[in-house]
């Protein structure tokens, strides 16, 4: 466990020193990579079981919705409980359709999950409650009972969001490595024979629905808070394809290209929107082509390919 | 001997064919039996319904005294069946070492996220699975390079993993070149020991002759012999129906 813990740790702890030397700009940036980073994940664990969500904005959408309301409504400012709730509301919302979805497999699967994620998009549009298709905005959280200044709330928000998305990573590690995340692979690869060996692939893919649902919660609830503003746009499809997008981008071998994917992704959409601001998503589409055309699979096959290299 | 599973009077149709007509097999704990018949003679549908895979329209089928006749394929798993396959069902991305891992991995039903895979304890085992069916130096390349032959031996190993009571390989030997087969099935053999009770559906009455304690021939979803090996290669019917008038 060592070995998946100790390189987590200390990337921790050099990110969160890092926002020190950080401009604002890179630290919203970089926060916005980590929030979107953590759904990815969660996309990128069902994608090692042979299945992709194409509705992640689902889970993104209700992790931020709850935030916004257990802030708004109920008063709730802790930072840490605030993202708890996100990720525990999406995880509780994904669990009933968890068993429906394992029953099904590839476009299937993708389908269902893009429409469950269109449905909740259209009750937010249409739900004045929650601020219809404008939503609404959200103060900023407290941190351990103090509020945070204009000025120290990026970088604050920052280093929470690395430590608890660096906390999660770990834990995702130290999952692909056990037994499960073996077995999980394996379905991947051969459902049936996973089946004839003993497991059952629908509660093994429902599983990592669940906390797949828990990491997007996760993730909507940081972008909420850094961004201090929600709408249904977190259901909306092109968001999901986005996750999506940077999920092909990491591949499924390695956690950390999860983030750095996220990242990348981040700093080619903001660059090319500041350059070409009506042809940005052109830009972005190369970028995906060339990824897809030199590496298949994922900016973690640089690192991943190397390490199976010096395997005897 | 007790028998470890008592197949008794099974029956299953699909629509107007009869794949199974009051089947009943018993079969003795540490007996290698094998199970012979044309295309469609019924001992697939055996095999499925043993392993839980098809529910039978009648009869009943025990083992080590508990009826599964209707328990779920996992469940049957769990109580001590595992299989083999004509086609060898591997994770052809991963090598054979991984291979091994999912199965033990697997036995239990619930792999767990707490339990590294790759765990000293863990690869040990499979090493030294492997080094039974003579695989060792296999162990770390991909299942989608290995020759058919090897394949078919990590297909068993994978099955043995968990120490079943009862394996059922279906054609361990086809696909396998002539020269291979016997040193194949010698490895096979000396790998399961004596204590797992093995039946095995063959179409090579060489192998049959040499492996098999027992036979049983299947035609037309029915048992039409169950005996010592010589004594149901020399059957009528089963010269006729089975291995063919030339014989």
């Amino acid at each position: 466990m060592r070995r998946q813990v100790l390189p987590g740790v200390a990337a921790i702890v050099l990110l969160s020193a890092a926002s020190f030397l950080m401009p604002r700009w890179l630290l919203f940036l970089s926060t916005m990579a980590l929030s979107h980073g953590v759904v990815v994940l969660g996309i990128v664990l069902l994608m090692r079981g042979g299945v992709v969500s194409f509705g992640q904005g689902l889970v993104f959408a209700a992790g931020g919705y709850a935030t916004a309301l257990a802030s708004n409504r109920l008063g709730i400012t802790d930072v840490f409980a605030l993202l708890a709730l996100g990720g525990l509301a999406a995880a509780a919302i994904t669990a009933p359709f968890a068993v429906l979805l394992s029953r099904y497999r590839a476009i299937f699967f993708a389908m269902l999950t893009l429409a469950l994620s269109m449905v909740l998009y259209g009750v937010l549009v249409k739900t004045e409650a929650l601020g219809g298709s404008d939503g609404f905005n959200v103060a900023k959280p407290t941190l351990f009972g103090r509020a945070l200044g204009p000025d120290e709330s990026a970088q604050a928000l920052y280093v929470v969001g690395v430590v608890v998305v660096g906390v999660l990573g770990i834990a995702a590690r130290i999952w692909f490595d056990s037994t499960r995340g073996l077995v999980t692979l394996a379905i991947r690869q051969n459902e049936l024979r996973v089946e004839y060996l003993g497991a059952s692939a629908r509660r093994i893919i429902a599983g990592d629905f669940v906390v797949a649902g828990f990491l997007g919660g996760i993730g909507g609830a940081l972008t909420v808070l850094s961004l201090g503003h929600i709408d249904p746009n977190f259901s909306f499809w092109t968001t999901s394809g986005e996750f999506v997008f940077a999920a092909i981008l990491a591949g499924h071998h390695s956690v950390a290209a999860v983030f750095v994917a996220s990242f990348l992704l981040e700093m080619v959409r903001s660059f090319s929107n500041l350059y070409f601001p009506n042809t940005w998503q052109l830009a972005l589409g190369v970028f995906l082509l060339a990824v897809i055309r030199f590496l298949p699979d994922g900016v973690g096959s640089l690192w991943t390919r190397r390490r199976k290299r010096r395997q005897p | 001997m007790t028998a470890l599973l008592s197949a008794r009077g099974l029956k299953k149709s699909f629509g107007a064919v009869v794949a199974a007509d009051d089947v009943t097999i018993e079969v003795p704990q540490g007996a290698r039996v094998s199970l012979i018949g044309s295309n469609g003679a019924g001992k697939t549908t055996f095999v499925n319904m043993v392993t839980g895979y098809l529910k039978p329209d009648g009869g009943s089928i025990v083992l080590a005294g508990e009826d599964v006749t209707r328990r779920s394929p996992r469940e049957i798993t769990r109580l001590g069946v595992a299989r083999s396959f004509q086609i060898p069902q591997l994770a052809l991305e991963m090598d054979a070492l991984d291979n091994v891992l999912v199965a033990a991995s697997c036995r239990t039903g619930h792999p767990s996220f707490l339990q590294p895979a790759h765990a000293s304890d863990r690869v040990d085992a499979a090493m030294a699975l492997l080094q039974r069916f003579g695989l060792a130096e296999h162990a770390h390349r991909r299942a989608a390079e290995l020759p058919g032959g090897v394949r078919k031996l990590l297909d068993i190993a994978m099955a043995l993993t968990g120490s079943p009571k009862l394996l059922l390989l279906d054609e361990p030997t086809s696909g396998v070149s002539a020269e291979e087969k016997f040193p194949m099935m010698d490895t096979i053999v000396e790998a399961l020991g004596s204590e797992v009770t093995v039946l095995f559906v063959e179409h090579d009455m060489e192998i049959v002759n040499r492996y098999a304690q027992r036979v049983v021939a299947f035609y037309s979803g029915r048992v039409i012999a169950d005996d010592e090996p010589s004594a149901v290669l020399a059957d009528p019917q089963v010269q006729r129906y089975v291995t063919g008038s030339s014989r």
